[in-house]
């Protein structure tokens, strides 16, 4: 079982969430009528062996979209902040979230 | 080392001589060879599709100046840790007749390699819940049967008949309305297809080379001339790529940038053995579970699931899909509740975006492409030998292969059976 360190909710079994996709893809602008950028925005990708950056969402949690830095090879998670920018940006501007257990959350201690 | 000529055919015969003779004269069934300097194709990756491609293009286009260059021992990635289902259901042009094609050619493996393979046409039964279900297998079904492809609908009461202990309760929490079985269907003995293909290979002069890892790409003018290897360099003109899970680790090393592809693992499970149990290939798949078994020759229940769902290169899974599918399989055949799991494994799938292969030639030259696999490249393992070698061979892909290339996502012909869109999760 892989522990994702849930910023909103602590630390939780990977059962809880559902994996949705390699969070490093960066979907062309709406108006971009480039048919390359789409293609390889769509499908193509880097698929590493190693870190890679992806989206979990926390369905039997907070259901916020987590954006999840995970080893490929060994499963080591070394970073879970929220996707979405502004949450982030919210949980840095926080001084030192903390939570019941007194632990500072994941979300603080990834910049 | 030549070891054509010396290479005795397994006959009832050999067996009766070597018995008197207190089966002390067996041969290995395949020269343990060295890297030449230079080959004139190089096929990397030692499963199923890298030795079947290496034996087609020995025994159909005549090179015999072949090399396997295997990392760790044949058949020690996904070719030998598959649940070993052979079928030949798909209902997309570039699949329909691709993988009919495999199918007929595993009907005639044993005798064409020399060594049993141990399929068996046991058939292959896909259960059904809602009407849905049953609307979109039909369909499936009857396109197969506009192909010639054997497909038969069974109802609830032909499954029940078939397989009397599947759940047919009333109160089953998916009672089963009825199913799709493809007589022709079955499954085989795994380390027998990568052993049976490796000998007859050898037998025509194709070096298999063992722990020899490919770590970079000899390029000369665009073109790709050889690789380096854990055991030298080697050179050849033509290059083939079929290492599963490996794909996108190979293609950046040699030049050929991102794919749609994403590795994923997969787990499969095999029982204690028990007395024939079960003759056929089960499926199920209602709403989040999805579960196939059969049983080995052996007695083991051989079954598996779906992918653990994130990018993997770790060959073990985790306990979630191994509860899902214990799940799954009381719910589809309670009896299995107090047999005991031997053992459980895990291999790296290579996704494609579509769920559909590739066997192509590349935008390098020199430079082949086989991958795409997901978790039916099994069954595929001859047909896609056999493809992939005439495309080396006349470097142009044969008519059953030709749509699957890596452009199709550019040009928007991707085989998409399940109707997904971009998902590299399909089986
Ligand atoms: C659990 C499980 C269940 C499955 N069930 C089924 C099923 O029921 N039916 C079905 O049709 N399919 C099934 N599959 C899929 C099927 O097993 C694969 O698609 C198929 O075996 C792929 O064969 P391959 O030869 O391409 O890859 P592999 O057998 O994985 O061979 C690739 C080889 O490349 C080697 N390699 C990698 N990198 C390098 C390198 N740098 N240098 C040299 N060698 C390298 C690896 O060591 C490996 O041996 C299943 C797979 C799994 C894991
Ligand atoms: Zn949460």
């Amino acid at each position: 079982m892989l522990r994702i360190d849930c910023p909103f909710c602590g630390p939780r079994n990977h059962d809880e969430f559902t994996y949705l996709e390699d969070g490093s893809v960066k979907m062309p602008a709406l108006a971009n009528s480039n048919k390359n950028a789409w293609y390889e925005a769509v499908f193509l990708r880097e698929n590493p062996r190693g870190a890679h950056i992806e989206d979990w969402h926390h369905t039997q949690g907070c259901r916020m979209v987590l954006r999840v830095k995970r080893d490929t090879l060994t499963h080591k998670i070394t970073s879970v902040v929220p996707a979405h920018p502004e949450y982030k940006k919210m949980l840095a501007s926080r001084d030192k979230p903390v939570r019941p257990s007194g632990k500072k959350s994941a979300g603080a201690r990834a910049k | 080392m030549d070891g054509k000529a010396r290479v005795k055919r397994y006959s009832a015969l050999q067996i009766l001589k070597q018995g008197l003779s207190g089966h002390s004269g067996w041969q290995p069934a395949w020269r343990d060879a060295s890297p030449k300097p230079a080959y004139d194709v190089i096929i990397i990756g030692g499963g199923g599709h890298g030795l079947a491609s290496a034996y087609y293009l020995a025994s159909i286009h005549g090179i015999t100046n072949v090399a396997v260059l295997e990392k760790g021992w044949i058949g020690g990635g996904n070719s030998g840790r598959n649940t070993t289902i052979v079928r030949s259901n798909y209902s997309m042009e570039g699949n329909t007749a691709f993988y009919e094609h495999s199918l007929k050619l595993w009907e005639g493996l044993s005798q064409e390699l020399n060594y049993n393979v141990m399929f068996s046409q046991r058939g292959h039964l896909n259960l059904f819940f809602t009407p849905a279900q049953r609307d979109a297998l039909a369909r499936r079904y009857n396109t197969m049967r506009l192909n010639g492809i054997d497909g038969e609908f069974l109802s609830r009461e032909q499954v029940e008949k078939m397989v009397p202990h599947l759940n047919f309760s009333e109160e089953a929490r998916f009672p089963i309305m009825g199913g799709f079985f493809q007589p022709r269907a079955g499954t085989a003995r795994h380390d027998a297809v990568n052993w049976g293909y490796a000998r007859a290979a050898s037998a025509l002069g194709v070096d298999i080379i063992q722990n020899c890892e490919v770590t970079g790409f000899i390029h000369q003018a665009g073109q790709i001339v050889g690789v380096e290897t854990s055991r030298g360099e080697i050179r050849a003109e033509k290059t083939g790529l079929a290492v599963a899970g490996s794909t996108s680790l190979l293609a950046k090393m040699a030049g050929l940038g991102k794919l749609p592809i994403e590795s994923h693992k997969l787990q499969a499970f095999v029982s204690e053995p028990i007395k024939p149990f079960l003759d056929t290939v089960v499926v199920y798949s209602a709403y989040h579970g999805h579960f196939y078994i059969s049983q080995s020759d052996k007695g083991g229940m051989v079954f598996g699931g779906d992918l653990d769902g994130h990018n993997s290169y770790a060959q073990r899974g985790n306990l979630p899909i191994y509860n899902n599918v214990a799940g799954c399989a009381m719910n589809v055949m309670p009896s299995l509740g107090r047999v005991k799991v031997l053992r459980q494994w895990a291999g790296i799938m290579d996704m494609s975006m579509d769920g559909s292969p590739f066997i192509t030639k590349t935008d390098i030259g020199g430079l082949y492409l086989n991958a795409g696999w997901c978790y039916g490249g099994f069954k595929a393992i001859p047909g896609s030998g056999w493809c992939f070698a005439h495309t080396i061979a006349h470097d142009s892909p044969h008519e059953i292969n030709s749509l699957l290339t890596l452009d199709r996502f550019k040009i928007g012909r991707q085989i998409d059976e399940s109707g997904h869109g971009p998902f590299p999760k399909s089986h």
